[in-house]
């Protein structure tokens, strides 16, 4: 059974950024690392709930905009108070210029 | 060992001592706070949720504390530094030894004199936020446009309260906020409906109204003074401490008494950067400071050089400033798309002083977050690359190098 959902075209995303994902009451941030790999976790910062795509991406981390949190958006795990409990990720994968997303 | 002891449970204390602890430190820390309940983050007090009461958000719980072995007592009142005998007595009359001492005293609203302003009051505290938005629409007025005053206005007027602003200057904001950018906030709130006049002096406070200069009478059911803070800085001046605005600590955040360090509000800190002591009224500083002390206090001795930073909501537009405005000769704009510019200050030689960036929701947060970076390190980017938006801020900093 797949899940996958079709988020956005890989060259939406700049290198060492992040953009906002919407999915039904849903919303995610999706990141592209320097090295072009893809990765999915949860929109919201599990601080203050500020959306992460509005933050800035540095190497593999990302960092709230409003309170400077920071996780590593690899593996979800906060990097800096006042952000203590870890984001969710979710699998990603390319396909034909795609990102693709497992959020089940 | 009588170990670490803070006064002060605010974020900045509450802080150091969460950082004592992750940083290995296993000696007695003591967290003393004058009010009463688990600390709290007081930013979200005056930005409550339109539809929702003002929220408590814990810095630590009591239980978290406890969990980490930080003797939290809340609820005293620090009455006076003993520094011959390294002791802090307390109003209720017990003392506590420390071998560091933490002032992480914060500050409090300044009060109008002349007026009295018995029948208005401050806003400070969970209790105060509690009051104002729990209560049915009616007349507020706020005395002072500032960064607090003018929060209170939008979240107010928002919830369906007539709101007036009356501010003694020609402007809104002060000094931390460039004219244009306070000038389109000013828009924003008389396009919200908020009376916000300038030029106002205001002669007495009644229980319903506020009498100004010129014989104007301003119907007031509730009266909120906002014109600022004063640090508390008694308890160190008692002790023989030297103050000016503000605890005077070193860069390392200790007062002229090894033993006795001051971060926050309370502390007016020289500034590697900056050549001289600041004392910044900022939640991030509040934190930042917390962390930089406790690490200091076991004996790092870390210079303090974080760039000032903070940030204000209010309607649908979100403020943003890096570094100090006022330092800066030139300007340089850069429009980040619809409603959303960053004016960039620059030093007569050149160096980035400051970023001020206004816009819907956080559409200028990245780019003030890598200004931060630039001032940070000194930079002193094109003025031209500044103001294009072709021109990522990223490969600027990555041209002035760390």
């Amino acid at each position: 059974m797949s899940d996958w959902v079709d988020a956005c075209a890989e060259d939406e995303i700049d290198a060492e950024d992040v953009i906002r994902f919407d999915h039904g009451e849903r919303t995610f941030a999706i990141y592209r690392s320097p090295d072009d790999a893809y990765y999915c976790t949860d929109g919201l910062c599990t601080h203050e709930q500020v959306h992460l795509a509005d933050g800035l991406v540095m190497d593999h981390i990302i960092e709230c905009p409003k309170h400077n949190g920071q996780f590593d958006y690899r593996d979800g795990a906060p990097k800096r108070v006042p952000v203590c409990e870890a984001l969710g990720t979710y699998p990603t994968k390319v396909e034909n210029g795609r990102v693709l997303i497992r959020i089940g | 060992m009588s170990g670490m002891v803070i006064v002060g449970a605010g974020e900045c204390g509450t802080r150091a001592a969460l950082t004592l602890r992750a940083d290995g430190y296993d000696g007695p820390v003591t967290l003393v706070g004058a009010e009463t309940g688990d600390p709290y983050e007081r930013p979200p007090l005056s930005k409550p949720d339109p539809d929702a009461s003002p929220r408590r958000v814990p810095v630590a719980t009591a239980e978290r504390l406890s969990e980490l072995n930080i003797d939290f007592r809340p609820s005293r009142t620090a009455d006076r530094i003993d520094r011959a005998a390294r002791k802090v007595h307390f109003a209720d009359g017990t003392a506590l030894a420390f071998d560091k001492l933490l002032l992480a005293t914060g500050a409090r609203p300044r009060r109008l004199t002349d007026p009295d302003d018995g029948h208005a009051t401050a806003f400070r505290d969970f209790e105060d936020a509690k009051r104002l938005f729990v209560a049915p629409a009616r007349r507020v007025t706020l005395i002072g446009a500032g960064l607090i005053g003018l929060e209170l206005a939008a979240a107010l007027r928002v919830r369906g309260h007539d709101v007036t602003v009356l501010e003694a200057s020609d402007r809104a904001l002060g000094r931390s906020v460039l004219p244009d950018l306070a000038g389109r906030i000013v828009a924003r709130h008389r396009e919200a409906g908020v009376d916000l006049r300038f030029d106002a002096a205001v002669s007495s406070i009644e229980p319903d109204a506020v009498l100004l200069c010129d014989g104007t009478r301003v119907p007031s059911e509730t009266t909120i003074v906002a014109i600022g803070v004063v640090p508390e800085t008694a308890l160190a001046e008692a002790a023989g401490l030297a103050t000016e605005d503000g605890i005077a600590v070193d860069a390392t955040l200790r007062t002229v008494d090894p033993d006795i360090y001051a971060a926050g509000d309370c502390a007016a800190a020289a500034h590697p950067l900056y050549g001289r002591r600041l004392r910044v009224e900022t939640w991030r500083n509040a934190q930042d400071q917390g962390m930089a002390a406790a690490r200091n206090m076991p004996g790092a001795y870390t210079p303090y050089a974080r760039v000032p930073w903070f940030w204000s909501d209010q309607y649908d537009l979100g403020l943003q400033v890096a570094g100090l405005p006022d330092e800066g000769a030139v300007t340089a704009t850069r429009d980040l798309g619809p409603g959303a510019t960053i004016i960039f200050s620059l030093s007569p030689d050149g160096r980035l002083v400051a970023a001020s960036g206004l816009g819907p929701g956080n559409a200028v947060a990245r780019d003030v977050r890598l200004s931060e970076m630039l001032i940070e390190r000194g930079a002193r980017p094109d003025p031209a690359a500044l103001a294009d938006p072709g021109v990522g801020l990223k490969s600027l900093l990555r041209a002035a190098g760390t």
